[in-house]
């Protein structure tokens, strides 16, 4: 065993080059992330209602999760199927504690209040659920993680006094103040963008912060750095705090998007779904996430039509899901972003151009394949 | 055993008044005064055997997916789907020909080849890298449920009790006594106590195959060490074969017995993927005792949670699950 850890921690590439890019942020030189930032903020000039709530605010709601489990997975190597469970506990916080159409159940606090209230209790919920999934490892996490989700998904169903059974609880309040109705299209979709960047942002300064180091220390060798003084599980868990913070936020932007919430969006196909988005992006940077969620959307909202136009069964959309996710794990190791790198680097190499950027690309190296403990 | 009571006697004690009161439970006519707190003695036995038999069930569906894991350390969680695929064609073998016995053969026959065409071709080509592995069962189990769904539609099905097993069939135990003080039998399906009886069997004939016969001799030293054992000449991707097609079959076999005593419909998959999840967390992933007596505990704690607590009977499986979990993280009979 520890041979075959031994023989692993060379293969992780650990050069000067990367060194570099840790301390910096990464994007800051990249004309491409300028670019995205740009169309992002002026969004709501060129799309109108649909494509800038349906389609985008929604990307960067689902990415948002997705992100929580890629920190989790990626940097952790922790792959956890609960994070829409912990948002969907914070969603339907801010539905009983704030204002909703179901009287008999909501407290009918100021959304202020109800919504730190959601965000700290799906919090402790996530972390007493890390807490519980970090005493097993790699492969288990998986399973243990799956049942916390289907059990809160079952639970949902079943419980009238808090959850309100499988009707779930409609018509939630959202915010007005400042005169403003925050839900309204446009700035609705600014709040998603803010929350959606500070995460992203969040994520990668923790990734290149002491703790994320030793995160990442964890992930690849638990042994060595339970030997170097550093305390695994606590790493662990405070990842999960992290990770169930991030979903919280999530949840609460997801129950004012669709001013409702009930079981089956806490369903253990869209857990699963939330995965899907990970991997299909890629779990080793925090843009991937982003990137599978909109493909991800893209594909929900659009392939019922495209399908039709092709002559098939519209209907076929989750096959078609399930095969690009099994196409995606096939052949790439990390997704969208996996392949992009080594179509760029092929293309390089091709190009013969020693450049001194090249280093960028090689580092991103650590499959999912090497996750497992 | 008796070492087991020589180190912990106050936990032996505990263990042995728990079965004894069990026992009086199920074996005497309840007083006034437990019928009052309890209810009707007949609902308790109904729910204690609704319990046991869908442990029965659950110990099908898990066995296959412990038996798997153990094995090859591949969480196949298109498993369920596995289940609900040997439903369907059990369903349709018994509509077509009518015959009860010859559905399971041919949905064990069926998935078996479902799941050495798995392993063929896809396990093998990712062998060592399980979390991809998982990964790619997640992408199968949608692929397989949109599939079914695609050809079974979204309807209930329920296949067809043989007639020689339709009815109830009287046990000898006492649920109450009458005015006239005629005792007054329990009366259950005989079906289900053929399918409890019947799984019973199959966890004792693959016992005995894990512990008796050669092959199994050779599951047994690749769940220990797999490289050791492909190193001393064994054929081990056969093995792996063999195996995957053995838990698969049995998939199959549990979604007839699931489809005869339960109905078959989408999403029932993803039901007993967590039943089996749970059940083989709960008793120690890889170990086919663990997965019986997890079996056990878990459907007991569905039925009987669903009898007196009715809204909470999920968070009692769950609980039971985070209380083992918190006391052995690996299960309670897996080897340490």
């Amino acid at each position: 065993m520890s041979l075959a850890h031994d023989a692993r921690v060379p293969v992780r590439p650990a050069t000067a080059v990367q060194r570099s890019r840790l301390r910096g942020w990464p994007d800051i030189d990249n004309p491409a992330a300028w670019a995205v930032a740009a169309i992002l903020l002026i969004m709501p000039l060129i799309a109108n209602g649909f494509f800038l709530i349906e389609i985008f605010a929604t990307t960067l709601i689902l990415g948002t999760m997705a992100l929580s489990l890629m920190f989790l997975a990626g940097y952790g190597g922790m792959v956890s199927l609960m994070q829409l469970t912990i948002a969907g506990f914070s969603a339907y916080m801010v539905a009983v504690f704030g204002v909703s159409g179901n009287a008999n159940i909501s407290l009918g606090w100021p959304w202020w209040l109800a919504v730190p209230m959601a965000l700290a209790l799906a919090t402790i919920f996530g972390t007493l659920g890390g807490a519980l999934a970090v005493r097993t490892e790699g492969i288990y996490t998986i399973m243990i993680t799956l049942a916390i989700g289907a059990a809160f998904y079952y639970f949902t169903n079943q419980n009238w006094a808090i959850f309100n059974g499988h009707t779930g609880i409609n018509t939630v309040a959202t915010p007005h103040f400042w005169g403003v109705n925050w839900r309204a299209d446009i700035p609705f979709y600014y709040i998603v963008l803010a929350v959606a960047a500070l995460c992203y942002f969040a994520v990668d300064y923790i990734s290149r912060a002491p703790f994320g180091l030793a995160l990442q220390g964890v992930r690849d060798n638990p042994r060595r750095m339970a030997a170097l003084g550093f305390n695994v599980n606590a790493h662990r868990v405070a990842a999960y705090v992290f990770a169930s913070f991030v979903a919280a936020l999530a949840g609460v932007l997801q129950v004012w998007n669709y001013r409702q919430i009930s079981p089956g969006s806490v369903s253990v196909g869209a857990c699963i779904d939330i995965l899907i988005i990970a991997v299909v992006g890629g779990i080793t940077r925090p843009i991937g996430p982003f990137i599978g969620a909109l493909i991800f959307v893209l594909l929900r909202t659009f392939a019922l039509d495209f399908l039709v136009k092709l002559g098939l069964d519209g209907n076929r959309f989750r096959l078609l899901i399930g095969l690009g996710f099994l196409a995606i794990v096939f052949w790439s190791s990390d997704g969208v972003i996996g392949l992009w790198q080594s179509w760029r680097r092929r293309q390089r190499s091709g190009a013969a151009s020693s450049s001194g950027r090249r280093g960028r690309e090689s580092g991103q190296g650590s499959s999912q394949g090497s996750n497992h403990g | 055993m008796t070492r087991f009571v020589e180190r912990h006697p106050a936990w032996a004690l505990i263990v042995i008044i728990v079965i004894a009161v069990a026992l009086w439970l199920v074996f005497a006519v309840w007083p006034q005064g437990v019928e009052d707190a309890f209810g009707r003695k007949r609902v308790f036995l109904n729910a204690l055997f609704n319990g046991i038999t869908l442990g029965g069930l659950y110990f099908l569906v898990a066995s296959g997916f412990t038996l798997i894991f153990g094995l090859m350390r591949n969480v196949n969680l298109a498993h369920g789907s596995l289940y609900l695929f040997g439903g369907y064609v059990g369903y349709a073998i018994s509509a077509a020909t009518g015959s009860w016995v010859l559905s399971f053969i041919v949905a064990f026959v069926l998935t078996a080849l479902v799941g050495v065409l798995l392993q063929v071709l896809v396990f093998r080509r990712m062998e060592g890298q399980d979390l991809r592995q998982t990964m790619v069962t997640i992408g199968l189990s949608i692929v397989f449920a949109d599939l079914m769904l695609w050809a079974c539609g979204g309807d209930f099905y329920q296949i067809q009790t043989p007639n020689w097993l339709i009815g109830p069939v009287e046990l000898p135990l006492v649920t109450a006594i009458k005015s006239s003080g005629e005792p007054v039998y329990l009366r259950y399906p005989l079906v289900r106590l053929v399918i409890f009886a019947a799984s019973v069997v199959i966890g004792m004939a693959m016992w005995l195959a894990l512990n008796r016969t050669r092959i199994g001799m050779i599951i047994r030293a690749g769940v220990d060490d797999r490289d050791i054992l492909a190193a001393t000449g064994v054929r081990i991707q056969l093995v792996f074969v063999v195996v995957f097609a053995l838990g698969a079959g049995l998939a199959g076999v549990a979604g007839v017995v699931g489809g005869t005593f339960q109905s078959l419909s989408p999403g029932e998959d993803i039901r007993f993927l967590l039943a089996s999840l749970v059940v083989v967390i709960v008793g120690g992933m890889g170990s086919i005792p663990g997965a019986a007596l997890g079996a056990l505990i878990i459907g007991l704690a569905e039925q009987l949670g669903s009898v007196y607590i009715p809204t909470y009977a999920i968070v009692v499986t769950f609980l039971i699950m985070v209380l083992v979990l918190a006391i052995r993280p690996r299960g309670l009979l897996a080897r340490r």
